[in-house]
């Protein structure tokens, strides 16, 4: 039972961890929930599709399929993370003012849910997968102790899912003039480590091997694969062996996405210096 | 119901973007095969066979795993830094970039228990 909800749990903890992130980092927005359950029910019945034609996915482009469909589902993850820094670069303030002055959600930009409630589908969609592959192998094999075991694996559900609350509880205690400034940080950084994982796909289908030599290895100081590593790795893309190429993809996004977002604010600040920036000096 | 139309055009732009050049670079998939050393291990009854497997250092390796079990498994490196699905009555492909001499050890992710081999580079 136990080892059911260890794999489960270490399934489901990526996903959790983004869905929290990306919950707070669309507060104030009318229509974030709805855009959320519908992120997760499409992610769930994708995974579905998933585990139904994993066999086909595998065996796709010569054996590379897998990877390369991983490696697909996470840049588009990638470039829907970046495009909501950018947004919020420009909207931050608004977003900010208004959930002060008024204290109730507003109705500004359904897009950037929709673009997160899509995130929120790939993360579920992508570790979901494995889940439905092993609890579908419970259920096969109608092991003695099946019971057992599918109560460890609901166990593991409920702990991602408290992750999520943790995370978002966490990060919606900070104020709100900080934290637009907080979630823009981390969902880049988050994105940053989900482009290096790309990478990563992408060598381990042998398309990519230029670059491959280890930047460093900190294996010794923090593992990934201990809890803190996991949780490190995938909020903030920490790696304990990147390879060059993923070193240098990781800051090439962060960096992208930070001067995309800072062209959009001077921008922003630049047509409208005092549109909502009155009173708060 | 969702309203795909509120998808943001460059998003889309983008999204089209990242497929095509996944699969451009899985076009030339075929061409750079050669120098690799094939080795293939079979899953039945959640046990890999062989459960040691030699690999010849400083040269790419073709692992082809082949699931005789009715339930997935996922194949599983921490030092290789693999982590692969293999569907029930499955084959999946493992390409390794060529290796230092040493050994590494891997197991089946959903049976643990029986599921451990090890890969010697020598």
């Amino acid at each position: 039972m136990l080892a059911a909800l260890v794999i489960v749990f270490r399934e489901v903890l990526e996903a959790g961890l983004i869905i929290g992130v990306v919950l707070a980092a669309s507060r104030g927005v009318v229509g974030r929930g709805r855009s959320m359950v519908l992120g997760i029910l499409t992610g769930i019945a994708g995974s579905a599709m998933v585990a139904a034609f994993a066999a086909q996915i595998t065996s796709a482009f010569e054996g590379r399929g897998q990877e390369l469909f991983t490696a697909a589902v996470l840049i588009l993850a990638v470039l829907m993370l970046a495009w909501h820094v950018i947004w919020m670069a420009e909207h931050a303030r608004e977003l900010t003012a208004r959930l002060r002055q008024l204290g109730h959600d507003v109705a500004l930009g359904s897009r950037s849910v929709t673009v997160l409630g899509t995130v929120v589908a790939l993360a579920v969609m992508r570790e979901g997968s494995e889940v439905v592959l092993f609890l579908m192998g419970i259920v096969l094999q109608g092991a003695e102790g099946a019971a057992a075991l599918a109560l460890g694996s609901a166990g593991g559900l409920a702990l991602g899912a408290a992750v999520s609350a943790g995370v978002y509880l966490g990060l919606a205690a900070l104020p709100v003039r900080h934290l637009f400034a907080v979630t823009s940080v981390l969902v880049t950084l988050l994105a940053a480590g989900l482009a290096a994982q790309a990478v990563q796909q992408l060598a381990s289908s042998g398309l990519v091997s230029f670059l491959d030599s280890t930047l460093w290895d900190s294996t010794w100081l923090l593992s990934e694969d201990s809890w803190p590593g996991r949780v490190l790795h995938v909020l903030i893309g920490y790696m304990d062996r990147p390879t060059l190429l993923q070193g240098v993809v990781y800051v090439a996004t962060a960096v992208t996405i930070f001067l995309l977002a800072r062209t959009r604010r001077t921008l922003e600040t630049a047509r409208a210096p005092r549109k909502v920036g009155l009173g708060q000096s | 119901m969702s309203d795909r139309s509120a998808m943001p055009p460059a998003v889309s732009a983008l999204a089209a973007g990242a497929i095509a050049v996944v699969a451009l670079l899985a076009a030339p998939a075929q061409v750079r095969s050669a120098d690799e050393f094939e080795v293939t291990i079979t899953i039945k009854d959640h046990k890999f066979d062989p459960a040691e497997i030699k690999v010849p250092a400083g040269k790419a390796v073709k692992l082809t795993v082949k699931n005789l079990d009715a339930t997935a498994e996922e194949f599983e490196s921490k030092t290789l830094k693999v982590e692969k699905i293999i569907a029930g009555d499955g084959t999946g492909v493992i390409r390794l970039k060529p290796l230092a001499k040493g050994s590494h050890k891997f197991f089946g992710e959903y049976h643990e228990k029986t599921a451990q081999g090890v890969l010697i580079v020598e």
